[in-house]
């Protein structure tokens, strides 16, 4: 199980440098799901003990993402509102 | 259905209402507005600390719901806010329909923030404050996109960190009831958790050097929205900051660890005052006020936490920070409520605009003035209760420099908010359109509420020692 956790770790780093870095707003909201996929992935594999797992991480992740659904939903829905009034992906100030 | 959980209910049912009559909204909030006041009536009646399990369940598997004197005082803030947010709303025919759904929306995450015990739920919690948060941002429309997504970006990166710090907790301990972590053992992984959650909750609660996204955010959104934003929201990451750091893992705390939030807390105060002495729009100007006065929350760490906790001085200085948290709310929606009233009757929220708006306009100036001196601190106000508490812990306690950055902190204050002051006082006959003088009442309640706050502050500092973490003395 430390595979999953080490790899949900990862993720949950590499997700965070792209929620930073990147500038492209689609690219920030993959970056979000990254994250998040990362923290399921541990949050799943710390659950599980020689043998058996236990219910509630299980529960929880599910509940985690239905939450992470609705937020993207509502970047997405803001990326593209933003993008038909300004013409681009790129928040102002961020523009190089 | 007991009064708790309808306080729950309530802004919930609204919200969905509201979504399928869109047209009724401002009366849906109404209806709302009245009975949770019926309802928080019959919990505060009760003094003592009322707890709910729904379902059945109770810890560890199910969710407890409890509302200590913390919880109630600040939903009975809010619910204030909130029926001034929907009495100045409700005759704004320019709002967008989403208005109401959304901000019964935020309502209904706030409550359930304050009320709940499990830390997974307070994620839930956090997020539907958010989504609902940033939407309500969006409703400022198309100017308003770019800084609503700026405050998303924010607020995702602060929730997922949050989620994270969750995990580990849950890892290691089994269990993510506030009140049964208090009773487990300290684990190697604390550390790693409690610094993950409070890292997620400063991003949210927009303590320097995270509180770029919120001047933009508060001061694109409607004037309504904008009170909610700027009085409410934030508390509600700090109220779950409360809960971490005095109740679940009082022990993780680490001296240095304490110094510094309070380290970001005094840069906070000073570099809100000196951008909001800078800035030449009102919005702007409350909304860098908001970023200061965020920053004096943050004292509260050192000065009541960690080894200082055992101290007969911490009950002072929490209940300060706590005095402080519901006196800017009260006063902070007050002046965005102002600021709204104003560019109905002026069209702008520029200083030059304002100029000689009290002699048309005599009740709003007269509650931003009320709410001003909240914000400075200066007696009898809620402001200055706070202050007083945390200052008389910073002098006993031997730290203080904390007491610095609070004096200082009232001279910024009073800096930046005498520009506002001073346009509107100016002697000039404004042309302006009227208000009607209801809506002008709407503020100057609210700020005489934050002023009233410190002339009653007995009853509400004995109220919020119910359940106040830590053994309950009497203060200094």
């Amino acid at each position: 199980m430390t595979v999953y956790a080490v790899t949900g770790a990862l993720l949950v780093a590499l997700g965070l440098y792209g929620l930073i870095a990147a500038r492209g707003l689609l690219r920030r909201v993959v970056a979000f799901n990254v994250v998040g996929s990362g923290v399921f992935l541990m949050f799943g594999a710390l659950g599980w003990y020689e043998g058996h797992t236990d219910p509630v991480p299980q529960a929880l992740i599910i509940t985690g993402i239905v939450v992470a659904l609705s937020a993207s939903a509502l970047a997405v829905g803001l990326v593209v509102a933003h993008a038909r009034v300004s013409g681009g992906q790129v928040l102002e100030d961020d523009a190089p | 259905m007991t009064p708790l959980i309808a306080l729950l209910a309530l802004p919930l049912a609204g919200a969905l209402m509201a979504v399928a009559v869109p047209h009724r909204g401002a009366r849906i909030a109404g209806v709302v507005v009245v009975a949770s006041a019926g309802a928080l009536i019959m919990l505060v009646a009760q003094w003592g600390i009322p707890h709910a399990a729904p379902g059945g369940w109770g810890a560890p598997l199910g969710i407890m719901l409890e509302a200590d004197g913390l919880a109630l005082a600040f939903m009975a803030m809010v619910l204030a806010v909130m029926a001034g947010v929907c009495a100045t709303a409700a005759p704004m025919r320019e709002l967008p329909t989403p208005f109401w759904p959304l901000a019964l929306l935020a309502w209904a995450a706030l409550n359930a923030i304050f009320v709940s015990r499990d830390l997974f739920n307070l994620y839930v919690g956090l997020e539907l404050l958010t989504l609902a948060a940033v939407a309500l941002v969006a409703t400022g429309g198309d100017k308003a996109l770019a800084a609503a997504l700026r405050y998303l970006i924010f607020a995702l990166t602060g929730s997922i960190l949050y989620l994270a710090g969750v995990v580990l907790v849950y890892s290691a301990h089994g269990v993510l009831d506030v009140s049964l972590l208090a009773a487990t053992l300290p684990a190697p992984t604390d550390r790693v958790a409690m610094g993950l959650m409070t890292a997620g909750l400063l991003i949210k609660t927009a303590l320097f050097p995270f509180h770029v996204w919120l001047p933009p955010a508060h001061a694109a959104a409607p004037a309504p929205a904008s009170a909610m934003l700027s009085a409410l929201v934030p508390k509600a990451s700090f109220v779950i900051l409360l809960r971490l750091w005095f109740e679940a893992m009082p022990d993780a705390a680490d001296d240095r660890l304490l110094t510094a939030l309070a380290v970001l807390g005094a840069l906070a105060v000073g570099h809100g005052g000196i951008m909001a002495l800078r800035q030449t729009r009102l919005k702007q100007i409350i909304a860098y006020s908001t970023v200061a006065q965020i920053g004096y929350l943050f004292l509260v760490f050192p000065l009541a936490g960690g080894d200082g906790a055992a101290q007969p001085w911490a009950a002072g200085a929490w209940t300060g920070a706590v005095f402080q948290a519901l006196s800017h709310g009260l006063a902070k929606a007050a002046m965005f409520l102002c600021a709204g009233l104003w560019i109905i009757a002026v069209g702008s929220d520029r200083l030059e605009d304002l100029r000689g708006l009290a002699r048309g306009l005599p009740m709003t100036a007269m509650a931003f003035a009320l709410a001003a001196i909240t914000l400075m601190g200066l007696p009898p106000s809620g402001g200055f209760t706070a202050k007083y508490l945390m200052m008389t812990t910073a002098f006993a306690s031997g730290q203080v420099v904390w007491a610095l950055v609070l004096a200082g902190g009232g001279l910024l204050a009073a800096a930046y908010l005498y520009r506002p002051m001073g346009a509107l006082f100016a002697r000039e006959i404004p042309a302006f359109t009227p208000v009607p003088r209801y809506l002008q009442a709407v503020p100057l309640v609210l700020a005489l509420l934050a002023v009233g706050m410190g002339v009653l502050s007995d009853g509400l500092y004995a109220f919020l020692q119910l359940g106040r973490p830590g053994t309950a003395e009497e203060g200094l």
